[in-house]
């Protein structure tokens, strides 16, 4: 029975080379500028649209003090127009002319709707180009028209647990040599600007306000402390909803919050790649629809195909090679020797599904099932 | 599906935002037990984007910790064997409710704030659904504001409601016309028409038809929810909503539509069939009951006072998902007058977020599990709090409030619920029930809600209130055996009283007569806890005379005698005061909180050692 029990354990992807993929959507149907099979950089407008603009209501019988009905009659421009901030749209006078009362746009705009059942007049926002760029180098695979373009490169690839601020792109450069390394401010120099800094265990305060100072494109390393990130930020994180800060970079965390060791593997993968400009996006959202922040490195290499590990089908099985994933033995790794069907008490004396693994200097350790991510299962 | 008449074996399952929990039950010697569970990830999201894969997976486990053959392994897709052939082999039953992909999530929208948008409320959350926003005329935002939040709302219904049967039109359709013009973009694709549900006056229908085209929204029209001021009716609302959750909502969820063709009635939103359960209890036994549904992305509490049933949930208060915005909500300091530990700020800020960023863990080490505790109670009160903003009278005209009141203490006069006055407080969610000790979880029970006077305190044995109380749909009585013996866990009674003191003062004498004659008394002093070992089958009289300073339930000063029985905890007499006593001096507060854990046993002996570590 044991060897038919598993534990589900979706693991973070970290590969050397992969064939990465990219849908590149437009917010609305709009015009799609490249073409099949054409060579895009990170920057390469692939698409625009036009957005609507927000619309505004105008309480138009109300503020002249008309029946719904009415309005029409007073209005000195019809739907369509366009009109400015503080232009009249809307006049009553009486008593020859002694009493008037008008009404201004309260925004740049368009007249979109005059409507008699309410007495409200709807002026419209001017409309809003929005452009969207390729976000990684690549062959454009495939051309939805007016809606979006595939983008598909060989790419080195890594997935972190949580990231803060959204697509940029730069040049890879290691501020430490080993995983285990603190990034201090002290590591951070001028010559960082507008490069993605690998850093090791943890970011300090200090070195995210002077990495912001000297402007680089982004920050992946191993943790930090959350209240240091919100200081940064300006505001308290609620939900693991993220990718819109707005603090000037990306900040991507591979492991979690406190000092933690990057994970060999995924310093390993940065290290090849230093001096490679790379795409990343700190986009996160833990809840409904998993989106975890990534770091794409494309290379030139020819496509060895390998496809980006997702771990959903990856049993727990005597031999595999596993990670822990939270305190006390946070980014311990271990081959599976035991998994007991049976309930065990761990230290807080909660009778838990557990796994027992054999870490490289042969101590034997007991966590949750719940606890680990697999790295292998070969 | 025909039903059996005596079904011998029943399956039930849950598919949450996180775990998909199975609960296998039969009918053994004549009585209806619980027998195993299961449970595995939830596989709503990519690359699998299939909850029936997850369903299998925690079915499997039922399989073979019971040894009986539930899963048709001939057939690709899921498959149940049904109905039982003998032996260990088939169910007669299977049910299931879901909160997966973030539940039922609504917009509701009113005229007056207070009034309709008020009973919209209690309507859609009666319905199992989470509030995205409220609006409301006079909620004090610009129409473009309001425009502007709704624009960007993804929500799976939408609920409007304002005006009275006969009375003004204008403001309705006004609130409906800023919603049309928004025209929020439902969660499912742009082949999906957004569910409007109208319960507002019933002359601004015609209105309402022209206002939101076919083309674009779904427009169901429904009794007003206020036909009168002062009579509220959110039946046909609620039942519309959990018709739409499974036509819309479900049936676009990935793979849901196989799993609509195995259940034997249909899939209620989770905390729907939880708040049913608790219902259908509290009138059984005809009692003032409280419940909570802790979970990972929410907290549900349910009410039932004095015949009056109410469920709210806090969309954003919960143990993993949104684990960070209780601490956001809550604060540092409030976190931590829960926890006796010398803990640097940061060190218990980043044990919560990686926690959010890693819903599935468990904690290991005490420090964590302690940590985990604090925020469980900080999250429960907050949920309570913003129930009791629910629980009003309904009124014509109401004092202002602002959304963000629901998370400060609502005056005790301003709700129904009278805490003196509850029961029974029923506990479940995964936190509650995986609770190593069950101390621990009638102590974040008693800490959360605070009750006055007696109250007896339980809790789910194994997560399973929503799967009975789906399965009380088609077999009432069934439910209600499973939930009474199976189901719930006798923690004890507390008994508390209202009213504030100084350390080591005498708050009240108490006697407690056992039914050998034997008689215990002694005088419990303000900011301590009594625990006495009494079991569930022991009843005891327990009379309290408190000073003029405190309330057990009859009044300041007034002597109170009640028969009680205890639990697996036992009874615990409270002298903490209400709302319990914290000192801002931490030194204080962590030997306060030592001896309040230490007088409940919640922890090992040595826990300070352990976590010191």
């Amino acid at each position: 029975m044991s060897e038919e029990s598993f534990a589900y354990t979706p693991g973070l992807a970290a590969s050397p080379m992969t064939l990465v993929t990219k849908i590149r959507s437009l917010p609305v149907k709009g015009e799609i500028l490249v073409d099949k099979g054409q060579k895009v950089d990170f920057d390469t407008i692939i698409g625009r649209s036009v957005l609507e603009g927000a619309p505004y209501i105008v309480k138009v019988s109300e503020m002249l003090g008309v029946e719904p009905e009415e309005v029409s009659r007073y209005m000195t421009v019809k739907p369509g127009d366009r009109v400015k901030k503080g232009d009249i749209i809307a006049r009553y006078t009486a008593f020859f002319g002694l009493m008037k009362r008008e009404v201004a746009a309260p925004i740049d705009g368009t007249i979109e709707n005059i409507n008699e059942l309410t007495g409200h007049v709807i002026v419209r926002e001017l409309p809003k180009v929005v452009e969207v760029t390729a976000y990684i180098r690549g062959i454009v695979k495939d051309v939805i028209p007016g809606e979006a373009a595939v983008i598909q490169t060989p790419a080195a690839y890594v997935q972190g647990i949580i990231g803060f601020g959204g697509e940029r792109h730069g040049e890879i450069s290691l501020a430490v040599s080993r995983p285990d390394e603190v990034l201090d401010e002290k590591k951070i120099d001028e010559s960082y600007a507008g490069k993605i800094i690998v850093g090791g265990s943890f970011v300090t305060y200090d070195a995210l306000v002077k990495a912001q100072k000297i402007g680089v494109k982004g920050i992946i390393v191993g943790g930090a402390n959350i209240a240091d990130i919100e200081r940064i930020i300006g505001y308290k994180i609620g939900v693991a909803i993220t990718g819109r800060e707005n603090m000037g970079f990306t900040l991507i965390l591979t492991e979690g919050f406190a000092k933690l060791a990057m994970s060999d593997r995924v310093f390993n993968i940065l290290k090849q790649n230093e001096g490679r400009e790379a795409a990343i996006n700190g986009a996160t959202q833990v809840r409904a629809g998993v989106i975890r922040p990534e770091v794409i490195i494309p290379l030139e290499e020819s496509y060895i195909k390998e496809e980006i590990e997702t771990k959903e089908s990856d049993k727990v099985k005597i031999g595999s090679i596993v990670r822990v994933i939270r305190y006390p033995y946070f980014g311990a790794i271990g081959t599976v020797v035991e998994l007991p069907v049976e309930l065990h008490k761990i230290e807080t004396e909660s009778p838990v599904r557990i796994v027992k693994i054999r870490l490289s200097d042969g101590r034997i350790i007991t966590v949750p099932r719940a606890n680990i991510e697999i790295i292998s299962s070969e | 599906m025909t039903l059996s008449s005596e079904p011998r074996f029943i399956l039930a399952t849950d598919v949450g935002s996180t775990t998909t929990k199975a609960r296998f039950f039969g009918k053994i010697n004549n009585e209806w037990r619980f027998l195993a569970s299961g449970e595995a990830p939830t596989t709503v999201e990519k690359p699998v984007e299939d909850v029936t894969k997850g369903v299998r997976n925690a079915v499997r486990e039922v399989e073979e910790l019971t040894g009986h053959k539930i899963l048709d392994d001939s057939s690709e897709e899921l498959k149940f064997i049904m109905p039982y052939r003998g032996g260990r082999e088939g169910i007669d039953i299977y049910v299931s409710t879901s909160s997966a992909g973030g539940g039922l999530q609504m917009l509701v929208a009113g005229v007056v704030k207070t009034i309709t948008a008020e009973s919209a409320q209690r309507a859609a959350l009666g319905a199992g659904a989470i509030i995205m926003d409220v609006l409301s005329v006079d909620d004090g935002r610009e129409p473009f504001e309001k425009i502007n939040i709704v624009r960007f709302l993804r929500p799976d219904i939408v609920l409007i409601a304002g005006g009275t049967d006969g009375g003004d039109v204008t403001h309705v359709k006004e609130i409906a016309e800023i919603i049309a013009m928004a025209k929020p973009k439902p969660r499912f694709g742009a082949s999906y028409k957004l569910p409007i549900v109208y319960a507002g006056n019933k002359d601004a229908r015609e209105d309402i038809k022209k206002i939101f085209p076919r083309d674009y929204f779904d427009l169901r029209i429904v009794d007003n929810i206020r036909p009168q001021i002062e009579v509220e009716n959110v039946e046909p609302a609620r039942n519309m909503i959990l018709e739409l959750f499974m036509e819309h909502v479900m049936a676009h969820a990935p793979g849901y539509e196989k799993l609509m063709k195995l259940v034997s009635t249909d899939i209620m939103p989770t905390p729907a069939a939880e708040g049913l359960m608790i219902r259908t209890f509290a009138e059984t036994r005809k009692v003032n009951v409280l419940g909570v549904g802790l979970g990972g992305a929410t907290t549900n509490i349910y009410s039932y006072f004095d015949g009056r049933f109410l469920r709210t949930v806090s969309a954003n208060l919960g143990m993993s998902y949104s684990i960070g915005n209780v601490l956001k909500e809550a604060g540092i300091e409030n976190i931590k007058r829960w926890i006796p530990l010398d803990l640097d700020d940061d060190v218990i800020r980043n044990i919560i977020y990686n926690k959010m960023i890693r819903p599935t863990t468990i904690p290991m080490t005490l420090t964590d599990l302690i940590v985990e505790h604090a925020v469980a109670r900080e999250a429960i009160r907050m949920g309570f709090n913003h129930h009791k903003y629910l629980a009003r009278e309904l009124k014509g005209v109401k004092k202002e409030r602002t959304i963000s009141d629901i998370f400060e203490e609502v005056r005790e006069e301003e709700t129904y619920i009278d805490m003196r006055r509850i029961d029974y407080i029923i506990g479940t969610g995964g936190l509650l029930s995986r609770a190593p000790r069950r101390s621990q979880s009638m102590m974040i029970l008693i800490d959360a809600f605070q009750p006055v006077g007696f109250t007896y305190i339980m809790q789910d044995s194994v997560f399973m209130i929503p799967h009975l109380g789906v399965l009380s749909k088609l077999y009432r009585d069934i439910a209600i055996e499973i939930f009474e013996r199976e189901c719930l866990v006798p923690l004890g009674t507390v008994v508390a009283g209202r009213g504030s003191g100084d350390i080591g003062d005498k708050i009240a004498d108490i006697t407690i007569e056992y039914n050998d004659g034997r008689k215990e008394s002694f005088t419990l002093n303000f900011g301590e806890i009594k625990r006495i070992d009494v079991s569930q089958d022991t009843e005891v009289t327990v009379t309290v005379s408190p000073t003029k300073y405190f309330d057990f339930g009859a009044g300041f000063g007034k002597r109170i005698s009640r028969k009680i029985r205890g639990g697996v905890v036992g009874l615990v007499f409270d002298g903490r005061g209400r709302p319990v006593i914290s000192l801002k001096e931490r030194d204080k507060q962590i030997n306060l909180l030592k001896s309040w854990f230490k007088s409940m046993r919640l922890y090992p002996e040595n826990f300070e050692e352990m976590t010191t570590q």
